[in-house]
């Protein structure tokens, strides 16, 4: 349903979104997640056809948002993380005038309102002007606009940002219902709330995909582990046999000519690595630790709100 | 078709429950009747001429054409028309819907339109107090009001290209603003010039297309002038909002 290739983002020279590639089943909720300013809201923009991409693809339903942008954009319900709303409209002209926008006729459009303003819980607004609203009822206005028109997929950037306790526990399960019957991609700096909404993750850090995995593996990882990249020069499949059986290891990966090893983060296995390959007659060129492991991620993330970046 | 009328229609009804399109209609009306009184009691009676709140400048004996009130007016209700939206991020929802930018710019360019046929219609009062008062020559008011209209949706035209540069009202107000008076000087200023590049000027200004209007002749240069000034800078909204998408 969503698919994205190779896709990179430049504004002007600063690099936003870094050549990532990911597939969204019909059906998945899916979790695009990330520190401040990891390049989700370009992500999505591009996906919504918002912004052009500088390199790459990004398909909805099968129309390229760069050059169909027009038929994809008929398969989505956006929520930008700034909840835009006019303020001067009532609830309920502010729906109807999306739902048209979006393609419905007077009828479906009045159908429609009455059952997304159940499924928001906005039966007592709605008739109120948006501007007299809290943010929390903005914000279940702006889910309201994006289902409107019953699109096959959801995009909703941060949706629970800046809404109190009991607010973010019913937006989440409403984002789990809405899951049922569409393809949801949402973007969050919380873990936690990923691992409640979401089937499976994808962890974006300064614009490359660090991460993709369903919850449970994913978690697995960042309870802590160590990974480091090693270039050896030698048969490529028996090098990665014999990393395999040092002890501690627990996966070695490809990536192109280096072999990344994973191990427990309490486990240093360098040493090993270096005494297995000079046994066996092989050059070790390079072993380090991975840039950014996935535990500084994990960490960045689960810092508290107040410590963060002002701005994305 | 029918998503410029739903911008269109939804554009209007925004003007309309605003205080700013009454204050800016109210003000026009209290203003052009002003000029329209003086005009009338400083010069000799004239049963023909609704020149005074057509061209305000000639109260005070300057013959610029082109109504500055009129421009003044477009600058006031156009600045918000597309930099409101990008201040809200409205725009945002607008451009991944399935509507065509030219689709947005084309919605907000009719409503302002809608606005200023409104406009245009409550001055009615004043050729009305001639025809009760007078016999007034109705075919040079008649071209006047024509004129009135094609120059009222040029400067709309311009007011919305410098709306779709911004997301701040005052900067997009002042831009269209110096745009249009740029145009609307050339006119004057083409009295001092060297014959050869007064034609240019001229031809150029916004002022010097209307003077025939005022005077009851309908000549398709000035029609076509300002038709495709209006076109040329609908054009540059909608390449605008594109370049957008490009940032």
């Amino acid at each position: 349903m969503i698919r994205v290739q190779n896709l990179t983002k430049y504004y002007g020279e600063r690099l936003a979104v870094n050549n990532i590639s990911f597939n969204i089943d019909k059906g998945e909720i899916v979790g695009l997640l990330g520190p401040n300013a990891a390049g989700k809201t370009t992500t999505m923009r591009i996906l919504t056809g918002f912004l052009m991409p500088t390199k790459g693809d990004a398909f909805i339903a099968d129309h390229n948002m760069a050059t169909d942008s027009l038929e994809g954009r008929r398969h989505i319900g956006y929520m930008p993380e700034s909840i835009p709303l006019y303020t001067d409209m009532k609830v309920r002209d502010y729906l109807e005038f999306f739902g048209r926008i979006r393609g419905l006729d007077a009828n479906q459009t009045h159908t429609r309102i009455d059952e997304v303003v159940q499924t928001c819980h906005l039966e007592e607004y709605i008739d109120v002007i948006i501007g007299k609203l809290s943010r929390g009822f903005r914000q279940r206005v702006g889910i309201a606009q994006a289902i409107i028109h019953n699109p096959d997929v959801l995009i909703l950037d941060e949706p629970t940002i800046g809404i109190d306790p009991i607010q973010v526990a019913q937006t989440r399960n409403l984002i789990k219902e809405l899951g049922k019957e569409h393809t949801v991609l949402i973007s969050t700096h919380i873990l936690p709330e990923v691992s409640i909404i979401c089937e499976r993750v994808i962890i974006i850090h300064r614009g490359k995909i660090v991460a993709e995995d369903n919850i449970e593996n994913l978690s697995a990882v960042l309870r802590g582990s160590r990974r480091i990249r090693v270039e050896v020069k030698g048969p490529a499949d028996r090098i990665s046999i014999a990393l395999r059986r040092i002890p501690g290891v627990r996966r070695v990966m490809r990536e192109g000519d280096f072999f990344i090893v994973e191990s427990p983060a309490e486990v240093d296995p360098r040493a090993k690595i270096n005494e297995t390959m000079v046994k066996s007659g092989w050059t070790l060129l390079s072993a380090e630790s991975v840039e950014m492991s996935l535990e500084e991620i994990f960490l960045q993330l689960t810092t508290k709100e107040d410590e963060e970046e002002p701005h994305q | 078709m029918r998503n410029i009328i739903l911008i269109a229609s939804k554009e209007l009804r925004s003007y309309l429950t605003s205080p700013m399109a009454y204050i800016v209609v109210c003000i026009f009306l209290l203003l052009s009747g002003l000029f329209f009184v003086l005009y009338l009691t400083n010069t000799s009676f004239n049963d023909t001429s609704i020149q005074g709140f057509i061209d305000p400048l000639s109260v005070f004996g300057v013959q610029a054409g082109g109504n500055i009130l009129l421009l003044l007016f477009a600058v006031v209700l156009t600045m918000r028309t597309l930099a409101e939206e990008k201040k809200l991020g409205t725009l945002e929802l607008l451009l991944t819907s399935p509507v065509r930018d030219s689709d947005v710019v084309l919605g907000k360019f009719l409503g302002s339109m809608g606005i200023l046929t409104i406009m245009l219609i409550l001055t009615f009062l004043y050729p009305l107090l001639l025809v009760i008062l007078g016999d007034p020559d109705m075919g040079p008011i008649w071209t006047s009001y024509l004129g009135l209209f094609l120059l009222g949706t040029t400067a709309l035209s311009v007011g919305i290209f410098a709306s779709s540069l911004t997301a701040n009202q005052i900067v997009a107000a002042v831009v269209s603003g110096a745009i249009l008076f740029a145009l609307w000087v050339i006119g004057i200023v083409a009295g001092n010039v060297p014959e050869g590049l007064q034609e240019v000027l001229n031809y150029m200004s916004i002022s010097y297309h209307s003077v025939g209007f005022e005077t009851g002749v309908i000549d398709t240069r000035d029609v076509i002038y300002y038709l495709s000034l209006t076109v040329l800078f609908l054009y540059f909204s909608i390449r605008s909002l594109e370049a957008s998408r490009w940032s």
